[in-house]
Protein backbone atom coordinates (compact mmCIF):
# COMPACT_ATOMS: atom_id res chain seq x y z
CA UNK A 1 0.00 0.00 0.00
CA UNK A 2 1.01 3.68 -0.84
CA UNK A 3 1.29 6.25 1.49
CA UNK A 4 -0.87 9.07 0.16
CA UNK A 5 1.67 11.41 -1.39
CA UNK A 6 1.57 14.72 -1.09
CA UNK A 7 2.82 17.43 -3.38
CA UNK A 8 6.10 18.63 -2.79
CA UNK A 9 6.19 21.84 -3.34
CA UNK A 10 3.37 24.12 -4.87
CA UNK A 11 5.85 24.93 -7.82
CA UNK A 12 5.00 20.53 -9.01
CA UNK A 13 1.11 21.44 -9.32
CA UNK A 14 1.21 25.20 -10.29
CA UNK A 15 4.00 25.36 -12.81
CA UNK A 16 2.23 23.16 -15.24
CA UNK A 17 -0.51 24.81 -17.24
CA UNK A 18 -2.47 21.25 -17.28
CA UNK A 19 -2.76 18.29 -15.57
CA UNK A 20 -1.59 16.24 -18.54
CA UNK A 21 2.31 16.85 -18.03
CA UNK A 22 2.13 16.29 -14.06
CA UNK A 23 5.35 13.97 -13.78
CA UNK A 24 3.77 11.23 -12.67
CA UNK A 25 1.83 9.96 -15.76
CA UNK A 26 3.52 7.10 -17.28
CA UNK A 27 0.57 6.31 -20.10
CA UNK A 28 -0.37 5.83 -23.61
CA UNK A 29 -3.94 7.75 -22.99
CA UNK A 30 -4.31 11.05 -24.54
CA UNK A 31 -5.11 13.60 -21.62
CA UNK A 32 -4.74 16.76 -24.14
CA UNK A 33 -8.60 17.07 -23.96
CA UNK A 34 -9.55 19.06 -20.87
CA UNK A 35 -13.31 19.52 -19.64
CA UNK A 36 -13.83 23.47 -19.62
CA UNK A 37 -17.30 23.86 -20.16
CA UNK A 38 -18.42 22.05 -16.75
CA UNK A 39 -21.31 24.63 -15.79
CA UNK A 40 -22.84 23.94 -19.19
CA UNK A 41 -22.61 20.68 -19.25
CA UNK A 42 -26.00 18.96 -17.47
CA UNK A 43 -25.74 18.57 -14.40
CA UNK A 44 -26.55 14.72 -13.59
CA UNK A 45 -26.23 14.87 -9.38
CA UNK A 46 -27.28 17.68 -7.86
CA UNK A 47 -27.11 17.65 -3.88
CA UNK A 48 -28.93 20.64 -1.95
CA UNK A 49 -28.45 21.82 1.56
CA UNK A 50 -27.42 18.35 2.31
CA UNK A 51 -26.92 17.34 5.90
CA UNK A 52 -25.89 14.01 7.18
CA UNK A 53 -25.88 12.52 10.83
CA UNK A 54 -24.95 9.22 12.44
CA UNK A 55 -27.30 9.32 15.16
CA UNK A 56 -26.20 12.26 17.07
CA UNK A 57 -23.31 12.84 15.11
CA UNK A 58 -23.66 15.93 12.66
CA UNK A 59 -21.29 14.62 9.90
CA UNK A 60 -22.37 16.54 7.44
CA UNK A 61 -23.31 20.35 7.24
CA UNK A 62 -25.08 22.18 4.43
CA UNK A 63 -23.17 20.52 1.37
CA UNK A 64 -24.53 21.89 -1.59
CA UNK A 65 -22.68 20.31 -5.45
CA UNK A 66 -23.48 19.97 -8.77
CA UNK A 67 -22.13 17.18 -10.73
CA UNK A 68 -21.72 17.77 -14.23
CA UNK A 69 -22.50 14.58 -16.74
CA UNK A 70 -19.79 13.02 -18.18
CA UNK A 71 -17.04 14.83 -15.92
CA UNK A 72 -14.99 13.24 -13.62
CA UNK A 73 -15.94 15.07 -9.97
CA UNK A 74 -12.80 14.35 -7.34
CA UNK A 75 -13.83 14.38 -3.44
CA UNK A 76 -10.93 15.61 -1.59
CA UNK A 77 -10.01 16.64 1.85
CA UNK A 78 -8.03 15.19 5.47
CA UNK A 79 -9.21 11.94 6.72
CA UNK A 80 -12.27 12.11 8.58
CA UNK A 81 -13.61 15.27 6.47
CA UNK A 82 -16.69 13.06 5.48
CA UNK A 83 -16.27 12.96 2.16
CA UNK A 84 -16.75 9.39 2.07
CA UNK A 85 -20.00 9.72 3.57
CA UNK A 86 -20.82 12.25 1.10
CA UNK A 87 -20.27 9.99 -1.53
CA UNK A 88 -21.97 6.96 0.37
CA UNK A 89 -25.17 9.37 0.21
CA UNK A 90 -25.46 9.26 -3.73
CA UNK A 91 -26.15 5.49 -3.57
CA UNK A 92 -27.78 5.54 -0.40
CA UNK A 93 -25.11 3.11 0.91
CA UNK A 94 -25.35 4.48 4.20
CA UNK A 95 -29.23 3.19 4.79
CA UNK A 96 -27.26 -0.07 5.50
CA UNK A 97 -25.74 1.67 8.84
CA UNK A 98 -28.27 2.22 11.71
CA UNK A 99 -29.10 5.31 13.07
CA UNK A 100 -27.98 7.85 10.32
CA UNK A 101 -30.19 10.57 8.94
CA UNK A 102 -30.13 13.08 6.08
CA UNK A 103 -31.91 16.27 5.60
CA UNK A 104 -31.70 17.88 1.95
CA UNK A 105 -32.18 16.75 -1.17
CA UNK A 106 -29.48 14.81 -3.80
CA UNK A 107 -30.83 14.77 -7.31
CA UNK A 108 -30.03 12.24 -10.20
CA UNK A 109 -31.64 13.80 -13.31
CA UNK A 110 -34.04 16.21 -11.20
CA UNK A 111 -35.40 13.38 -8.80
CA UNK A 112 -34.96 13.56 -5.08
CA UNK A 113 -33.57 9.69 -4.11
CA UNK A 114 -34.32 10.50 -0.99
CA UNK A 115 -38.05 10.87 -1.45
CA UNK A 116 -40.11 8.34 0.31
CA UNK A 117 -41.19 6.26 -3.25
CA UNK A 118 -37.33 5.64 -4.13
CA UNK A 119 -36.77 2.31 -5.28
CA UNK A 120 -33.21 2.16 -3.48
CA UNK A 121 -32.69 -1.18 -5.70
CA UNK A 122 -32.97 0.35 -9.03
CA UNK A 123 -31.07 3.51 -7.58
CA UNK A 124 -28.26 1.48 -6.88
CA UNK A 125 -27.90 -0.29 -10.42
CA UNK A 126 -28.26 3.43 -11.71
CA UNK A 127 -25.40 4.40 -9.24
CA UNK A 128 -22.53 2.08 -9.50
CA UNK A 129 -19.89 1.35 -6.34
CA UNK A 130 -16.20 0.66 -6.43
CA UNK A 131 -14.94 0.42 -2.87
CA UNK A 132 -11.52 1.44 -1.67
CA UNK A 133 -10.35 -2.34 -0.91
CA UNK A 134 -11.52 -4.48 -3.73
CA UNK A 135 -13.87 -6.80 -2.47
CA UNK A 136 -14.85 -9.33 -5.07
CA UNK A 137 -17.27 -12.04 -4.63
CA UNK A 138 -15.66 -15.49 -3.96
CA UNK A 139 -16.54 -16.94 -6.80
CA UNK A 140 -15.21 -17.37 -10.63
CA UNK A 141 -14.62 -14.40 -12.53
CA UNK A 142 -17.74 -14.99 -14.75
CA UNK A 143 -20.07 -14.75 -12.22
CA UNK A 144 -18.43 -11.66 -10.22
CA UNK A 145 -19.53 -9.66 -13.52
CA UNK A 146 -22.52 -11.41 -14.15
CA UNK A 147 -23.83 -11.16 -10.57
CA UNK A 148 -25.12 -7.58 -11.52
CA UNK A 149 -26.89 -8.20 -14.23
CA UNK A 150 -28.43 -11.33 -12.68
CA UNK A 151 -30.10 -10.27 -9.67
CA UNK A 152 -31.82 -7.49 -12.59
CA UNK A 153 -33.31 -10.70 -13.80
CA UNK A 154 -31.11 -11.51 -17.05
CA UNK A 155 -31.19 -14.80 -17.22
CA UNK A 156 -30.26 -15.62 -20.62
CA UNK A 157 -26.39 -17.02 -21.04
CA UNK A 158 -25.87 -15.69 -24.61
CA UNK A 159 -26.70 -12.25 -22.90
CA UNK A 160 -24.64 -12.41 -19.80
CA UNK A 161 -21.95 -13.66 -21.94
CA UNK A 162 -22.15 -10.44 -23.99
CA UNK A 163 -22.32 -8.53 -20.98
CA UNK A 164 -19.11 -9.54 -19.43
CA UNK A 165 -17.25 -9.93 -22.23
CA UNK A 166 -17.94 -6.24 -22.93
CA UNK A 167 -17.64 -5.12 -18.88
CA UNK A 168 -14.61 -6.77 -18.91
CA UNK A 169 -12.92 -5.25 -21.91
CA UNK A 170 -14.12 -1.66 -20.90
CA UNK A 171 -12.10 -2.45 -17.55
CA UNK A 172 -9.10 -3.50 -19.68
CA UNK A 173 -8.89 -6.69 -17.93
CA UNK A 174 -10.58 -8.71 -20.98
CA UNK A 175 -7.11 -9.92 -22.15
CA UNK A 176 -5.74 -11.08 -18.79
CA UNK A 177 -8.37 -13.22 -17.88
CA UNK A 178 -10.63 -14.15 -21.33
CA UNK A 179 -8.79 -17.76 -21.26
CA UNK A 180 -9.82 -18.41 -17.36
CA UNK A 181 -13.61 -16.68 -16.57
CA UNK A 182 -14.01 -19.88 -14.70
CA UNK A 183 -11.08 -19.27 -12.26
CA UNK A 184 -11.86 -17.39 -8.69
CA UNK A 185 -11.63 -13.96 -8.17
CA UNK A 186 -9.84 -14.22 -5.47
CA UNK A 187 -6.55 -15.60 -7.56
CA UNK A 188 -5.96 -12.60 -9.09
CA UNK A 189 -3.78 -10.14 -7.99
CA UNK A 190 -4.61 -6.42 -6.10
CA UNK A 191 -4.93 -4.88 -8.96
CA UNK A 192 -6.79 -7.09 -11.44
CA UNK A 193 -9.48 -7.37 -8.14
CA UNK A 194 -10.03 -3.92 -8.71
CA UNK A 195 -10.08 -3.50 -12.29
CA UNK A 196 -12.93 -6.79 -11.75
CA UNK A 197 -14.58 -4.59 -9.20
CA UNK A 198 -15.08 -2.09 -11.46
CA UNK A 199 -16.29 -4.23 -14.44
CA UNK A 200 -18.47 -5.69 -11.79
CA UNK A 201 -20.12 -2.36 -11.24
CA UNK A 202 -20.41 -1.62 -15.02
CA UNK A 203 -22.78 -4.67 -15.90
CA UNK A 204 -25.78 -3.50 -14.62
CA UNK A 205 -25.13 -0.45 -16.72
CA UNK A 206 -25.19 2.51 -14.60
CA UNK A 207 -25.20 6.09 -15.45
CA UNK A 208 -23.41 7.24 -12.17
CA UNK A 209 -19.60 5.74 -10.96
CA UNK A 210 -18.68 6.50 -7.65
CA UNK A 211 -15.47 5.87 -6.39
CA UNK A 212 -14.21 5.14 -3.06
CA UNK A 213 -10.30 5.76 -2.90
CA UNK A 214 -10.55 2.98 -5.97
CA UNK A 215 -6.42 2.72 -5.88
CA UNK A 216 -5.27 3.52 -2.28
CA UNK A 217 -4.45 0.06 -1.91
CA UNK A 218 -2.81 -0.68 -4.99
CA UNK A 219 0.74 0.19 -6.40
CA UNK A 220 2.00 2.82 -8.48
CA UNK A 221 1.79 0.64 -11.83
CA UNK A 222 -1.66 -0.79 -11.07
CA UNK A 223 -2.76 2.99 -9.99
CA UNK A 224 -1.91 4.49 -13.09
CA UNK A 225 -3.74 1.27 -15.11
CA UNK A 226 -7.15 2.15 -12.92
CA UNK A 227 -6.48 6.02 -13.57
CA UNK A 228 -6.15 5.46 -17.28
CA UNK A 229 -9.52 3.71 -16.75
CA UNK A 230 -11.12 6.37 -14.83
CA UNK A 231 -10.34 8.63 -18.14
CA UNK A 232 -11.54 6.40 -20.41
CA UNK A 233 -15.13 5.73 -18.72
CA UNK A 234 -16.06 9.32 -18.71
CA UNK A 235 -17.18 9.31 -21.79
CA UNK A 236 -19.98 7.13 -20.96
CA UNK A 237 -20.56 7.95 -17.18
CA UNK A 238 -20.28 10.31 -14.90
CA UNK A 239 -17.27 9.56 -12.39
CA UNK A 240 -17.40 10.61 -8.83
CA UNK A 241 -13.92 9.80 -6.73
CA UNK A 242 -12.97 10.06 -3.37
CA UNK A 243 -9.06 10.33 -3.20
CA UNK A 244 -6.36 10.62 -0.57
CA UNK A 245 -4.16 11.99 -3.12
CA UNK A 246 -4.40 15.07 -4.40
CA UNK A 247 -2.00 14.30 -7.72
CA UNK A 248 -4.52 11.65 -8.25
CA UNK A 249 -7.36 14.26 -8.25
CA UNK A 250 -5.40 16.39 -10.02
CA UNK A 251 -4.77 13.96 -13.11
CA UNK A 252 -8.00 12.24 -13.34
CA UNK A 253 -10.43 14.81 -12.42
CA UNK A 254 -12.67 17.75 -14.33
CA UNK A 255 -13.75 18.97 -11.10
CA UNK A 256 -12.52 18.97 -7.30
CA UNK A 257 -14.77 19.79 -4.45
CA UNK A 258 -12.38 19.88 -1.18
CA UNK A 259 -13.81 18.97 2.24
CA UNK A 260 -13.19 19.81 5.43
CA UNK A 261 -14.32 18.66 8.90
CA UNK A 262 -17.93 18.24 6.85
CA UNK A 263 -18.33 21.11 4.93
CA UNK A 264 -17.65 21.54 1.53
CA UNK A 265 -15.08 24.70 1.72
CA UNK A 266 -14.69 24.62 -2.09
CA UNK A 267 -15.75 23.27 -5.58
CA UNK A 268 -14.47 24.20 -9.18
CA UNK A 269 -12.48 22.95 -12.10
CA UNK A 270 -9.40 21.01 -11.22
CA UNK A 271 -7.23 23.57 -12.36
CA UNK A 272 -8.42 25.99 -10.94
CA UNK A 273 -8.98 24.56 -7.38
CA UNK A 274 -5.46 23.45 -7.96
CA UNK A 275 -3.77 26.97 -9.38
CA UNK A 276 -5.63 28.91 -8.15
CA UNK A 277 -7.44 28.22 -4.81
CA UNK A 278 -10.18 30.68 -3.31
CA UNK A 279 -10.04 29.51 0.00
CA UNK A 280 -6.96 29.31 2.49
CA UNK A 281 -7.95 25.94 3.68
CA UNK A 282 -7.75 24.71 0.38
CA UNK A 283 -4.58 26.23 -0.40
CA UNK A 284 -3.09 24.93 2.87
CA UNK A 285 -4.08 21.55 2.35
CA UNK A 286 -2.90 21.28 -1.47
CA UNK A 287 0.57 22.32 -0.57
CA UNK A 288 0.69 19.90 2.29
CA UNK A 289 0.51 22.15 5.23
CA UNK A 290 -2.12 20.14 7.02
CA UNK A 291 -3.94 17.05 6.08
CA UNK B 1 28.39 -12.41 31.50
CA UNK B 2 25.86 -15.12 30.44
CA UNK B 3 21.95 -14.21 30.52
CA UNK B 4 21.28 -17.45 31.53
CA UNK B 5 19.81 -18.27 34.86
CA UNK B 6 20.63 -14.71 36.39
CA UNK B 7 18.45 -13.77 39.39
CA UNK B 8 15.65 -15.99 39.27
CA UNK B 9 17.42 -19.84 39.69
CA UNK B 10 13.58 -21.11 39.56
CA UNK B 11 12.05 -19.49 36.93
CA UNK B 12 13.50 -21.93 34.39
CA UNK B 13 12.65 -25.06 36.17
CA UNK B 14 9.51 -24.00 36.93
CA UNK B 15 8.64 -22.94 33.24
CA UNK B 16 9.92 -26.61 32.42
CA UNK B 17 7.99 -27.96 35.10
CA UNK B 18 4.53 -26.06 34.03
CA UNK B 19 5.32 -27.65 30.42
CA UNK B 20 5.00 -31.04 32.06
CA UNK B 21 2.20 -30.57 33.75
CA UNK B 22 0.26 -28.90 31.22
CA UNK B 23 1.05 -32.04 28.68
CA UNK B 24 0.47 -34.79 31.63
CA UNK B 25 -3.34 -32.88 31.55
CA UNK B 26 -3.57 -33.34 27.82
CA UNK B 27 -2.36 -36.70 27.82
CA UNK B 28 -4.45 -37.95 30.55
CA UNK B 29 -7.93 -37.02 28.56
CA UNK B 30 -6.68 -39.10 25.53
CA UNK B 31 -5.37 -41.74 28.14
CA UNK B 32 -8.59 -42.26 29.25
CA UNK B 33 -10.61 -42.45 25.87
CA UNK B 34 -8.13 -44.60 24.22
CA UNK B 35 -8.59 -47.21 27.93
CA UNK B 36 -12.20 -46.93 27.34
CA UNK B 37 -11.73 -48.05 23.35
CA UNK B 38 -9.54 -50.91 24.21
CA UNK B 39 -11.71 -52.05 26.67
CA UNK B 40 -15.01 -51.95 24.85
CA UNK B 41 -12.34 -53.75 21.51
CA UNK B 42 -11.51 -56.24 23.80
CA UNK B 43 -14.83 -56.97 25.17
CA UNK B 44 -16.79 -56.72 21.70
CA UNK B 45 -14.22 -58.87 19.87
CA UNK B 46 -15.42 -61.80 18.83
CA UNK B 47 -19.50 -60.44 19.05
CA UNK B 48 -19.16 -57.39 16.40
CA UNK B 49 -19.98 -59.22 13.08
CA UNK B 50 -22.29 -59.12 10.19
CA UNK B 51 -24.23 -61.32 11.88
CA UNK B 52 -24.88 -58.62 14.28
CA UNK B 53 -25.46 -55.98 12.32
CA UNK B 54 -28.09 -57.65 10.25
CA UNK B 55 -30.28 -58.98 13.50
CA UNK B 56 -32.64 -58.12 15.66
CA UNK B 57 -32.23 -58.02 19.33
CA UNK B 58 -32.95 -61.11 20.90
CA UNK B 59 -34.49 -61.98 24.41
CA UNK B 60 -33.27 -65.92 24.44
CA UNK B 61 -29.68 -66.08 23.30
CA UNK B 62 -26.99 -62.82 23.29
CA UNK B 63 -25.51 -64.86 20.28
CA UNK B 64 -28.78 -63.99 18.27
CA UNK B 65 -28.94 -60.68 19.36
CA UNK B 66 -28.31 -57.61 16.83
CA UNK B 67 -28.24 -54.00 16.50
CA UNK B 68 -30.52 -54.11 13.11
CA UNK B 69 -33.90 -52.05 14.61
CA UNK B 70 -31.01 -49.78 16.69
CA UNK B 71 -28.98 -49.05 13.81
CA UNK B 72 -32.23 -48.07 11.02
CA UNK B 73 -33.73 -46.47 13.83
CA UNK B 74 -31.05 -44.43 14.55
CA UNK B 75 -30.53 -43.53 11.08
CA UNK B 76 -34.47 -42.70 10.32
CA UNK B 77 -33.88 -40.59 13.68
CA UNK B 78 -31.42 -38.13 12.92
CA UNK B 79 -32.18 -37.88 9.15
CA UNK B 80 -35.66 -36.71 10.04
CA UNK B 81 -33.68 -34.24 12.74
CA UNK B 82 -31.95 -32.80 10.66
CA UNK B 83 -34.72 -32.33 8.11
CA UNK B 84 -36.19 -30.46 10.98
CA UNK B 85 -33.23 -28.93 12.23
CA UNK B 86 -31.52 -27.06 9.19
CA UNK B 87 -34.58 -25.01 7.84
CA UNK B 88 -35.20 -23.38 11.17
CA UNK B 89 -32.03 -23.58 12.37
CA UNK B 90 -30.52 -21.49 9.48
CA UNK B 91 -34.01 -19.08 8.83
CA UNK B 92 -33.44 -18.48 12.59
CA UNK B 93 -29.44 -17.87 12.27
CA UNK B 94 -30.48 -15.67 8.80
CA UNK B 95 -33.24 -13.73 10.98
CA UNK B 96 -31.14 -12.89 13.98
CA UNK B 97 -27.75 -11.76 12.36
CA UNK B 98 -29.13 -9.96 8.73
CA UNK B 99 -33.05 -9.18 9.67
CA UNK B 100 -33.22 -7.91 13.08
CA UNK B 101 -31.68 -5.05 14.11
CA UNK B 102 -29.59 -4.52 17.25
CA UNK B 103 -32.39 -4.21 19.57
CA UNK B 104 -33.62 -5.43 22.98
CA UNK B 105 -36.04 -8.16 21.36
CA UNK B 106 -32.89 -8.91 19.30
CA UNK B 107 -30.88 -9.51 22.64
CA UNK B 108 -33.80 -10.81 24.10
CA UNK B 109 -33.81 -13.32 21.68
CA UNK B 110 -30.38 -14.17 21.43
CA UNK B 111 -29.99 -14.97 25.44
CA UNK B 112 -32.30 -17.73 25.49
CA UNK B 113 -30.70 -19.03 22.31
CA UNK B 114 -27.46 -19.34 24.26
CA UNK B 115 -28.85 -20.21 27.51
CA UNK B 116 -31.71 -23.35 25.34
CA UNK B 117 -27.97 -24.56 24.66
CA UNK B 118 -27.50 -25.48 27.98
CA UNK B 119 -30.22 -26.89 29.34
CA UNK B 120 -30.00 -30.73 30.06
CA UNK B 121 -31.58 -32.93 27.71
CA UNK B 122 -34.30 -34.81 30.02
CA UNK B 123 -35.82 -31.48 30.54
CA UNK B 124 -36.00 -31.42 26.52
CA UNK B 125 -37.28 -35.55 26.75
CA UNK B 126 -40.22 -34.28 29.17
CA UNK B 127 -41.23 -31.08 27.07
CA UNK B 128 -41.14 -33.78 24.70
CA UNK B 129 -43.07 -36.29 26.16
CA UNK B 130 -46.36 -33.59 27.19
CA UNK B 131 -46.00 -31.62 23.83
CA UNK B 132 -45.34 -34.10 20.97
CA UNK B 133 -46.05 -37.66 22.25
CA UNK B 134 -49.17 -36.70 24.58
CA UNK B 135 -50.39 -33.17 23.15
CA UNK B 136 -49.71 -33.40 19.95
CA UNK B 137 -50.85 -37.70 20.23
CA UNK B 138 -48.02 -38.73 18.20
CA UNK B 139 -47.42 -41.67 20.36
CA UNK B 140 -43.49 -42.77 21.05
CA UNK B 141 -42.80 -43.22 17.30
CA UNK B 142 -39.66 -42.01 15.58
CA UNK B 143 -41.59 -38.50 14.65
CA UNK B 144 -42.13 -37.54 18.17
CA UNK B 145 -38.48 -38.96 19.37
CA UNK B 146 -37.16 -36.68 16.20
CA UNK B 147 -39.05 -33.73 16.91
CA UNK B 148 -37.66 -33.77 20.37
CA UNK B 149 -34.24 -34.08 19.48
CA UNK B 150 -34.70 -31.22 17.05
CA UNK B 151 -35.65 -29.09 20.29
CA UNK B 152 -32.27 -30.55 21.71
CA UNK B 153 -30.17 -29.73 19.37
CA UNK B 154 -31.46 -26.54 17.16
CA UNK B 155 -29.14 -23.88 19.48
CA UNK B 156 -26.62 -25.32 18.47
CA UNK B 157 -27.68 -25.12 14.83
CA UNK B 158 -28.68 -21.58 15.11
CA UNK B 159 -25.21 -20.56 17.20
CA UNK B 160 -23.10 -22.21 14.22
CA UNK B 161 -24.85 -20.99 11.61
CA UNK B 162 -24.91 -17.31 13.09
CA UNK B 163 -21.22 -17.64 13.68
CA UNK B 164 -21.09 -18.75 9.97
CA UNK B 165 -23.01 -15.54 8.90
CA UNK B 166 -20.77 -13.22 11.37
CA UNK B 167 -17.77 -14.51 9.49
CA UNK B 168 -18.78 -13.01 5.98
CA UNK B 169 -17.25 -10.19 5.44
CA UNK B 170 -19.11 -6.73 5.43
CA UNK B 171 -17.84 -5.80 1.85
CA UNK B 172 -19.15 -8.65 0.93
CA UNK B 173 -22.93 -7.38 1.58
CA UNK B 174 -21.74 -3.90 0.78
CA UNK B 175 -20.63 -5.00 -2.98
CA UNK B 176 -23.70 -6.55 -3.48
CA UNK B 177 -26.30 -4.12 -1.83
CA UNK B 178 -24.58 -1.71 -4.40
CA UNK B 179 -24.80 -3.95 -7.46
CA UNK B 180 -28.43 -3.08 -6.75
CA UNK B 181 -29.31 -6.71 -4.93
CA UNK B 182 -31.99 -6.78 -2.50
CA UNK B 183 -31.98 -8.18 0.82
CA UNK B 184 -33.01 -11.42 0.04
CA UNK B 185 -31.04 -11.96 -3.03
CA UNK B 186 -27.59 -11.00 -0.97
CA UNK B 187 -28.19 -13.67 1.51
CA UNK B 188 -29.36 -16.47 -0.73
CA UNK B 189 -26.86 -15.78 -3.56
CA UNK B 190 -24.26 -14.52 -1.42
CA UNK B 191 -24.01 -15.04 2.06
CA UNK B 192 -25.36 -18.77 2.78
CA UNK B 193 -23.04 -19.75 -0.20
CA UNK B 194 -19.83 -17.95 2.11
CA UNK B 195 -21.40 -19.39 5.06
CA UNK B 196 -22.37 -23.06 4.17
CA UNK B 197 -19.32 -24.76 4.99
CA UNK B 198 -19.65 -23.48 8.97
CA UNK B 199 -23.65 -23.91 9.32
CA UNK B 200 -22.77 -27.76 7.62
CA UNK B 201 -20.16 -27.98 10.52
CA UNK B 202 -22.67 -27.02 13.20
CA UNK B 203 -25.12 -29.27 11.74
CA UNK B 204 -22.76 -32.48 11.86
CA UNK B 205 -21.64 -31.84 14.90
CA UNK B 206 -24.93 -31.25 16.51
CA UNK B 207 -26.49 -34.27 14.47
CA UNK B 208 -23.57 -36.33 16.33
CA UNK B 209 -25.05 -35.37 19.33
CA UNK B 210 -28.69 -36.04 18.70
CA UNK B 211 -27.25 -39.39 17.82
CA UNK B 212 -25.50 -40.04 20.72
CA UNK B 213 -28.83 -38.88 23.09
CA UNK B 214 -30.62 -41.60 25.23
CA UNK B 215 -31.74 -39.68 27.73
CA UNK B 216 -34.88 -37.30 25.49
CA UNK B 217 -35.52 -40.47 24.12
CA UNK B 218 -35.95 -42.42 27.54
CA UNK B 219 -37.92 -39.84 28.61
CA UNK B 220 -40.54 -39.50 25.93
CA UNK B 221 -41.12 -43.63 26.29
CA UNK B 222 -39.32 -44.98 23.17
CA UNK B 223 -38.98 -49.01 23.06
CA UNK B 224 -36.30 -50.57 24.34
CA UNK B 225 -36.70 -53.75 22.40
CA UNK B 226 -38.06 -53.73 18.98
CA UNK B 227 -38.49 -56.99 16.94
CA UNK B 228 -39.23 -55.05 13.20
CA UNK B 229 -38.50 -51.86 11.63
CA UNK B 230 -40.57 -48.44 11.23
CA UNK B 231 -42.24 -48.06 8.61
CA UNK B 232 -44.30 -44.95 8.89
CA UNK B 233 -43.34 -41.76 11.05
CA UNK B 234 -45.35 -42.61 14.09
CA UNK B 235 -44.25 -46.26 14.30
CA UNK B 236 -42.24 -47.37 17.60
CA UNK B 237 -38.42 -47.52 17.59
CA UNK B 238 -35.30 -48.08 19.20
CA UNK B 239 -32.40 -45.77 18.75
CA UNK B 240 -28.65 -46.87 19.04
CA UNK B 241 -28.01 -45.47 22.80
CA UNK B 242 -31.38 -46.48 24.19
CA UNK B 243 -30.40 -50.26 22.42
CA UNK B 244 -27.44 -50.06 24.27
CA UNK B 245 -28.89 -48.76 28.01
CA UNK B 246 -31.06 -51.89 27.62
CA UNK B 247 -28.85 -54.01 27.23
CA UNK B 248 -26.57 -52.59 29.60
CA UNK B 249 -29.50 -53.09 31.86
CA UNK B 250 -30.04 -57.06 31.40
CA UNK B 251 -29.24 -59.58 34.01
CA UNK B 252 -27.36 -61.80 31.40
CA UNK B 253 -23.68 -60.56 31.41
CA UNK B 254 -23.18 -61.80 27.75
CA UNK B 255 -25.87 -58.58 27.12
CA UNK B 256 -24.09 -56.37 29.77
CA UNK B 257 -20.41 -56.29 28.80
CA UNK B 258 -20.21 -58.37 24.73
CA UNK B 259 -23.16 -56.98 23.09
CA UNK B 260 -23.29 -53.87 24.75
CA UNK B 261 -19.30 -53.38 24.02
CA UNK B 262 -20.69 -54.40 19.95
CA UNK B 263 -23.23 -51.87 20.12
CA UNK B 264 -20.84 -49.08 21.26
CA UNK B 265 -18.42 -49.77 18.92
CA UNK B 266 -20.90 -49.37 16.16
CA UNK B 267 -22.42 -46.42 17.87
CA UNK B 268 -18.45 -45.08 18.20
CA UNK B 269 -17.74 -45.67 14.37
CA UNK B 270 -20.87 -44.01 13.43
CA UNK B 271 -20.01 -40.66 14.89
CA UNK B 272 -16.56 -40.61 13.73
CA UNK B 273 -17.48 -41.01 10.45
CA UNK B 274 -19.86 -37.93 11.26
CA UNK B 275 -17.35 -35.84 12.81
CA UNK B 276 -14.44 -36.68 9.86
CA UNK B 277 -16.97 -35.35 7.37
CA UNK B 278 -17.64 -31.76 9.10
CA UNK B 279 -13.47 -31.96 9.59
CA UNK B 280 -12.76 -32.76 6.06
CA UNK B 281 -15.62 -29.53 4.83
CA UNK B 282 -13.78 -27.06 7.35
CA UNK B 283 -10.87 -27.71 5.53
CA UNK B 284 -11.69 -28.26 2.14
CA UNK B 285 -13.58 -25.18 2.18
CA UNK B 286 -11.77 -23.21 4.41
CA UNK B 287 -8.83 -24.00 2.07
CA UNK B 288 -11.06 -22.38 -1.04
CA UNK B 289 -12.31 -19.32 0.81
CA UNK B 290 -10.06 -16.94 2.24
CA UNK B 291 -10.81 -13.29 1.98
Amino acid sequence: MTPPSKPQSMTELTAEPKPRTLPLRRTTVDHSRVVDDLLDRPQKVVARDVNFFYGEHHALHDVSLSIPQNCVTALIGPSGCCKSTFLRCINRMNDMIEGTRLSGQILLDDVDIYRPRTDVVELRKRVGMVFQKSNPFPKSIYENVAYGPKVAGIRQRSQLDEIVEKCLRRAALWEEVADRLAASALQLSGGQQQRLCIARALATDPDVLLMDEPASALDPKSTARIEDLIFELKDSYTIVIVTHTMKQAARVSDQTAFFYEGRLVEVGATTDVFTKPRQRQTEDYITGRFG
Amino acid sequence: MSLAGRGRPYAKAASAAFAYVCALCAFASVAVLLILIGQMLRFAWGWLDFQFLTSFDSQLSAHRAGVKAALVGSVYLIALTALFTVPVGVGAAVYLEEYAARSRWRGFVQTNIANLAGVPSIVYGILGLGLFVRGMHLGAGVLAGALTLSLVVLPVVILASQEALRAVPNTIRQASFALGATKWQTIWHQLLPAALPGIMTGVILAISRALGEAAPLVAIGAAGFVMFLPAGVNDKFTALPLQIYNWTENANEEFQFHVAAAGIIVLLVMLICLNAVAVYLRYRFGKRIRW
